[in-house]
């Protein structure tokens, strides 16, 4: 399941479905509202960063916000198919303008 | 695009430029990929044909925009089911019970109308979450507390009217309990205010719950015969202190003083939250197999060595922790008499957990032990089935088994007994077993979480050994006091007093408020007329029954 996300992620970023391009200040804003409450440093309260701690044990950031390699597809793709105990987001939560935002500030630059 | 059952395309197709027309189009998800997000993230039936997936989704904006939906929906008899922020994971998430239902997403309705610091309500929407009225206290600066459940991203309102719960004191903890006055939109659109709210000037809606003449509240939480669009809600003035401590009692039999010592101060309220009877020496037993197997016999022979056993590993049988807040000297004085009132039952031990004072800055709250005891949202719940040392392979989710059980020793240890041996026998995958515990004021819940998984064989195994331990839980005379959307009618099924009086009295109010049927149909067991056998279930196959009736034509 993991690996095949990963892999539709690729496809997606082939297809350039997400051509839209992002604004991070507001990706910021969105993140911290909607990411932030399991994403955020500190494994002992933000179950996203746990996990992802205990999976990349430190070869990746546990913190998605460090992280040097994401991009606004592979964002894209988490989020709207969710992964493990992490749901999928509706577009009533986060629509895809504000996805495209999350993805921009989630982007190294 | 998917359609609903019972309704025909071309009917469907005439909604849906009215549905259009009456939200904009922006707000109507027709597209699979965009509907799926509503599909039960956490659903034990995930991908089966049962899967609980529907048809579209419709977001409006306001109440206004809530009564021009339904009345187009009850014109075609289309299926719909609201969700406020549709969160309910482990109980169905935003999926409806009907499979191809409308989804109604209640989401963008997030305005908090009013929050009241001297008289400490709040009148909200139902996209309003904890993590949204906790924010806007904080930037007002208000002096009050809101009570959230483990999740933040929960509503208040979604969160009551499946009767939720939270963890501070009460009345503020049980949800539904806490609320005061609603705002509802029925099928055929009309919209009723209840409680005081039905004085057009009203000006206690939010103080004063019971109105004039019959209460009707009740009838919106878990069921299906309207569309709440507004919700008050008590708020607790921000106490002064906050204190912790446990009793541990040392024989097995002891379990029976410490609960109803324990019940005896929930009922005189000097204790007014949550507590529970754990035992520490479970995990002792569960390692050592003649010890475990005298547990589950526990005669009189098998109790005096227990007993003996305990002493020698210095453990106790039972332990209860306690929670107090209000001003620090009330606080301090009730956990000492408390301890006394435990204090005769032999080799008794207490010990002091937390002291907290307030305000407290927020990253503090966040490094107490469990900041949601204290009014604070957060998601670090979701520890639960997540990825660990202890499950490398993390879960999709659980799924929660909660009966009502009394406050007695005696329950204590016939639940342990019972719903243990249906899962030793049968095996499962539980990813927490909380012990019994007071979510409510004067009975004990006990809660078992399946790990959910997206393999159908798992997933099958989990749902028999589910509806085995509703069954044994009903013989013992113990109902769930919420259920996931896979089971509503098995345990809609186990309160059948007097040939399902009750269920039976449901169905005739649903057929009088909503005669068409449109409105979450199977929620909590309660079908509509045209949809339903004999015995009350909900109809497999809708589209023939429509037919039958002379319906519309599929
Ligand atoms: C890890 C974990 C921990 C949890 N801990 C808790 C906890 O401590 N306490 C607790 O109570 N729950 C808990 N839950 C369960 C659940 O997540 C919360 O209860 C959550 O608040 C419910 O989701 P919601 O508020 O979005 O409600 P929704 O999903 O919006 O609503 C729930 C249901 O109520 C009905 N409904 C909702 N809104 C309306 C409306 N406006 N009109 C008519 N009907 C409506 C619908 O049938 C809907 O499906 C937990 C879940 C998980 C996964
Ligand atoms: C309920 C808590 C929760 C929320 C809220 C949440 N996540 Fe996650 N997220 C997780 C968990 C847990 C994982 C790790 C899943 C696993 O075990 O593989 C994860 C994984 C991810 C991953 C995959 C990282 C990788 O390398 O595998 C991405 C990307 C991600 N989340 C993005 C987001 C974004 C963006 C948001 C906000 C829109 C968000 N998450 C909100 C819990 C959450």
């Amino acid at each position: 399941m993991y690996k095949a996300l990963i892999l539709l992620a690729g496809i997606l970023i082939s297809t350039g479905t997400l051509a839209q391009s992002g604004d991070p200040v507001n990706g910021k804003a969105v993140y911290e509202h909607w990411c932030s409450p399991c994403h955020a440093p500190g494994a002992r309260k933000h179950p996203g960063t746990a996990a992802l701690e205990f999976l990349y044990k430190g070869e990746k950031p546990a913190v998605l916000e460090q992280r040097l390699d994401l991009t606004p597809a592979l964002v894209a793709t988490f989020v709207r198919n969710g992964v493990k105990i992490m749901p999928p987001f509706r577009k009533t939560e986060i629509s895809d303008k504000e996805l495209a935002d999350i993805g921009a500030y989630l982007t190294p630059r | 695009m998917r359609y609903p059952p019972g309704v025909s395309q071309s009917d469907f197709d005439r909604a849906l430029s009215q549905f259009q027309a009456a939200i904009g189009s922006d707000w109507v998800f027709i597209d699979e990929a965009d509907v799926d997000l509503y599909r039960d993230a956490y659903s034990p039936l995930w991908g089966e044909e049962e899967e609980k997936i529907p048809s579209i989704a419709l977001a409006p904006r306001s109440a206004e925009e809530v009564q021009a939906l339904m009345r187009i929906c009850n014109e075609f008899r289309i299926p719909v089911y609201p969700v406020s922020t549709g969160k309910n994971l482990g109980y169905g998430g935003s999926a409806p019970v009907l499979n191809g239902s409308v989804v109604l997403d209640l989401k963008r309705m997030n305005r908090i109308i009013e929050v009241s610091e001297e008289n400490a309500f709040a009148l909200v929407e139902p996209g309003v979450s904890y993590f949204d009225l906790y924010n806007y206290i904080q930037e007002k600066g208000l002096d009050l507390w809101i009570d959230c459940p483990d999740p933040g991203w929960g509503s208040l309102i979604g969160n009551a009217l499946d009767h939720g719960v939270g963890y501070t004191v009460n009345p503020y903890r049980d949800h539904f309990e806490a609320h005061c006055g609603m705002e509802v939109v029925l099928a055929d659109g009309d919209v009723v205010r209840t409680g005081m709210g039905a004085m057009p000037n009203a000006e206690t809606w939010q103080q004063y719950r019971w109105g004039y003449g019959p209460w009707l509240d009740g009838l919106f939480a878990q069921s299906n015969f309207g569309v709440v669009t507004k919700m008050g809600f008590w708020l607790y003035p921000a106490p002064e202190a906050f204190r912790s401590g446990s009793v541990q009692v040392m024989g097995y039999n002891d379990v029976h003083e410490l609960t109803r010592v324990t019940a005896k101060m929930m009922y005189s309220g000097i204790l007014n939250t949550n507590a529970g009877v754990q035992s520490p020496m479970q995990f002792v037993l569960g390692q050592n197999p003649e010890m475990q197997e005298r547990y589950e016999r526990a005669n009189a022979e098998d109790i005096r060595i227990l007993d003996e056993f305990a002493q020698s590993n210095n453990t106790p049988f039972w332990s209860s922790s306690f929670k107090f807040y209000g001003p620090q000297e009330i606080v301090d004085s009730s956990w000492a008499y408390v301890k006394k009132q435990f204090a005769h039952i032999e080799g008794v031990r207490f010990q002091d957990q937390e002291a907290l004072q307030f305000p407290m800055p927020y990253e503090e709250l966040m490094q107490t032990s469990d900041e949601n005891h204290l009014g604070v949202p957060s998601m670090s719940v979701f520890q639960l089935g997540n990825r660990s040392n202890f499950n490398p392979a993390g879960t999709n989710g659980h799924l929660g088994f909660s009966p009502v059980v009394p406050m007695t020793g005696e329950a204590v240890l016939q639940a342990n007994k019972v719903l243990g041996k249906v899962l030793r026998d049968m095996g499962g995958n539980t990813v927490f077993n909380v012990p019994p515990y007071s979510y409510h004021q004067r009975t004990f819940t006990i809660l078992i979480g399946f790990t959910v998984s997206r393999d159908s064989d798992t997933n099958q195994k989990t749902r028999e050994i589910f509806r085995e331990l509703v069954r044994v839980a009903a013989e013992n005379g113990w109902g769930e006091y919420r259920t996931h959307t896979a089971f509503m009618d098995d345990c809609a099924a186990t309160y059948s007093f007097n040939d399902n009086a009750l269920l039976r009295l449901q169905q005739r109010l649903k057929d009088a408020i909503d005669p068409n049927g449109i409105i979450s149909a199977g929620r909590y067991g309660i079908w509509p007329k045209h949809i339903r056998d004999e015995e009350g279930k909900g109809i497999a196959d809708i589209n023939s029954a429509r037919d039958e009736e002379g319906g519309s034509n599929v």
